[in-house]
């Protein structure tokens, strides 16, 4: 199978929904013809133009609150919006409006709006740009959270936001955009809700996320050579959460991992965590355990920054440790 | 304003007197009702207002759409929602426009072209430059209209929708419902610039209009001038419509300490619906008879919008948390 980007795939997505649905336009800041801080948007001005590759002056919240009167009146907008940092700005439009106008309306107002962009720590980008944000969101009622971990996941998740008509937040680590991974050319989309198992084992689980899910395969091939035999499960979407395949592995290992850049606290790992005690409490043969980015904003030194993340040798303390509990 | 320059007929006059009719009396018994402890949650009255709501909404289509503020009855009534579906929907009955999950601040009826009221100041100036953009994206010419107090003035919403709007010629009717006072806040302590016409066309360069608020007439040559030139492809309007309520901020809150009884009594002297009743007759156009009749045929579809949601069910507790997500999703 070809090999492409993670950008590339995302990109590929966007563009044949382009091709196929004239309702679809994208805002954001260097969209046009620049194609994009990161290339999200690359070669599509030329075909399509300024009315749906927009784009905007630096106003989150007046753009994001704008698009979502256009998802509610037969459009498809596209937040581009480079940083996730940069939207807080339009926190109320989030979670006032865009989050619950179709549960608001009785579901006679659908609101197809995907709001995409960088997350995550890395490259010296200090704390205004290193944000991650999903738990936020996934803690509201009424938004999609999705967050592709390899370029097979960026383009088939985004395909199925792009067809849907729920708000969806689509966020790329930044430091998987460059990645290169199988990416058939035939159509496909992924459902959201449904976690895939990037490898079979026995001794243990972990919950790995985004930027996790390579980090922690490539930890758990060096500990395979010591014999343990570690499954690894992505949920590609946190809201909704596919817990019932976290469970059924934990049937299977009685032991579990959630390894999560973003902050400990009232995160997606004391989530997983909570529902594994309410629905897994028998298949546990050890206490769950988290492995977490510090709870701290994002310093700038590489030297401060490399020590709020948890490399290589803190995933396989944590997993060594689990198994030996 | 005379109705010499604009030239309704006879009929359309009197549906302008109707409509506001029928928003004030559907309020007064809203207001009534909320004193008796049938509404259970708030209730911010537009009487006083009702010429801006009627004078705009006339201009519009089915297919326009309008999106509101947290004092929108009168815009939901004069865009075409049913009294009893008003009314239901404020005691928080299945019945009501949105199906008890909005109450006064957010009624839905998207069918009828209205997207919305909201408890929030500010959004409904992005959300309707976002249809405006929808329509032009999508080729139709249908147009938006977001209305707004004062007090969304100084709102960064208000400078970025504009703006927006503005920078892409939007099919966008911004109208600027300014009744002096953001809840008790006085307008005049909010800014240095009152005029919000003004601002609009040094700030964005969009055609703007400033207008007795008061005057249905007023209103509807200025929305109509503003409705042509959003389907033709023009851009964005904003019209500055000076206003007065003459009910408290909200139903059951103490209406004292920031305005006096001088200033409420001149304005009730500027009544919409009195003022327009004697212009009315005054030129010939129609008789006090006549509007008796309109009154009393109001009366009996606002005694029957009331009885209708008395007796309407509760929703079932069952469906608290269905329409979170679009169905089939």
């Amino acid at each position: 199978m070809r090999e492409i980007t993670y950008t590339e795939a995302a990109r590929e997505a966007l563009a044949e929904q382009m091709a196929l649905d004239p309702s679809i336009f994208v805002v954001g800041e260097g969209i046009g013809e620049r194609g994009g801080n990161f290339n999200t948007t690359l070669g599509l001005y030329e075909q399509y133009g300024p009315m749906r590759l927009r784009d905007t002056p630096i106003v989150e919240r007046g753009f994001v609150g704008m698009c979502a009167g256009a998802a509610m009146t037969g459009a498809r907008p596209v937040v581009d919006f480079m940083f996730i940092d940069f939207i807080l700005d339009s926190m109320g439009e989030l979670l006032n409006q865009i989050s619950k106008i179709q549960y608001m309306s009785s579901g006679r107002i659908k609101m197809p709006i995907v709001l995409r962009g960088c997350i995550g720590i890395g490259g010296a980008a200090a704390t205004h740009h290193s944000g991650s944000y999903y738990s936020i969101f996934a803690h509201i009622p009424g938004f999609r959270v999705a967050l592709p971990s390899n370029p097979y996941d960026a383009k088939g998740l985004l395909k199925t936001a792009l067809t849907g008509d729920d708000p969806v937040m689509f966020l790329e680590h930044k430091l998987l955009l460059n990645r290169r991974g199988p990416v058939p050319e035939e159509e496909y989309a992924l459902p959201f809700g449904q976690a895939a198992i990037l490898r079979q084992g026995s001794d243990a689980t972990v919950v790995a996320l985004a930027v996790m899910a390579p980090k922690v395969l490539a930890v758990c091939d060096e500990l395979a050579k010591d014999g343990l035999d570690i499954e690894v499960i992505d949920p590609r979407t946190v809201a909704p959460l596919d817990t019932d395949t976290i469970l059924e592995s934990l049937r299977k290992t009685g032991r579990l991992l959630i390894a999560d850049e973003t902050f400990g606290p009232c995160g997606i790992g004391a989530e997983i965590s909570a529902q594994v005690m309410e629905r897994g409490f028998d298949d546990l043969d050890a206490p769950v355990a988290r492995l977490n980015g510090a709870h701290t904003p994002t310093p700038y030194s590489p030297s401060l920054e490399s020590a709020i993340i948890p490399d290589a040798a803190a995933i396989e303390r944590a997993i060594r440790d689990l198994v030996a509990e | 304003m005379s109705n010499d320059e604009i030239q309704l007929g006879g009929e359309q006059l009197l549906d302008l007197y109707r409509m506001m009719a029928l928003i004030r009396r559907t309020e007064e018994q809203l207001a009534r009702a909320h004193q008796m402890g049938l509404v259970p949650g708030p209730c911010h009255t537009y009487v006083g207002e009702e010429a801006i709501a009627t004078g705009v909404c006339a201009n519009l289509r089915q297919d326009d759409v309008i999106f509101s503020t947290h004092r929108g009855h009168g815009h939901a009534l004069a865009k075409g929602v049913s009294p009893r579906a008003l009314a239901a929907e404020l005691f928080g009955k299945a019945t009501g426009c949105s199906q008890g999950r909005g109450g006064s601040m957010h009624l839905f009826a998207p069918e009828i072209g209205l997207m919305g009221t909201s408890g929030i100041v500010g959004p409904s100036i992005l959300q309707g430059a976002g249809a405006g953009y929808s329509f032009k994206l999508l080729g139709c010419d249908q147009v938006s209209v977001a209305f707004f107090g004062d007090g969304a003035v100084s709102n960064g919403a208000f400078h970025e929708g504009l703006n927006l709007a503005a920078i892409w010629r939007l099919p966008v009717i911004f109208v600027c419902e300014d009744n002096m006072y953001a809840t008790e806040v006085p307008f005049s302590e909010a800014t240095r610039v009152h005029d919000v016409a003004a601002r609009a066309k040094a700030s964005y360069d969009m055609a703007a209009v400033r207008i007795d608020g008061n005057d249905v007439l007023a209103v509807y040559q200025a929305a109509e001038a503003a409705v042509a030139r959003a389907r033709a492809g023009d851009g964005p309007t904003l019209i500055d419509c000076k206003t007065y309520r003459t009910r408290p901020h909200a139903e059951g809150m103490r209406d004292g300490g920031y305005r006096s009884a001088e200033e409420m009594a001149a304005w009730k002297q500027r009544d919409p619906i009195a003022s327009f009743a004697a212009c009315l007759v005054e030129e010939g156009k129609a008789t006090e008879v006549e509007f008796a009749a309109i009154d009393a045929e109001v009366n009996d579809i606002v005694a029957d919008a009331m009885e209708f949601a008395r007796s309407s069910p509760f929703p079932d507790p069952a469906t608290a948390a269905d329409y979170i997500f679009s169905l089939g999703a």
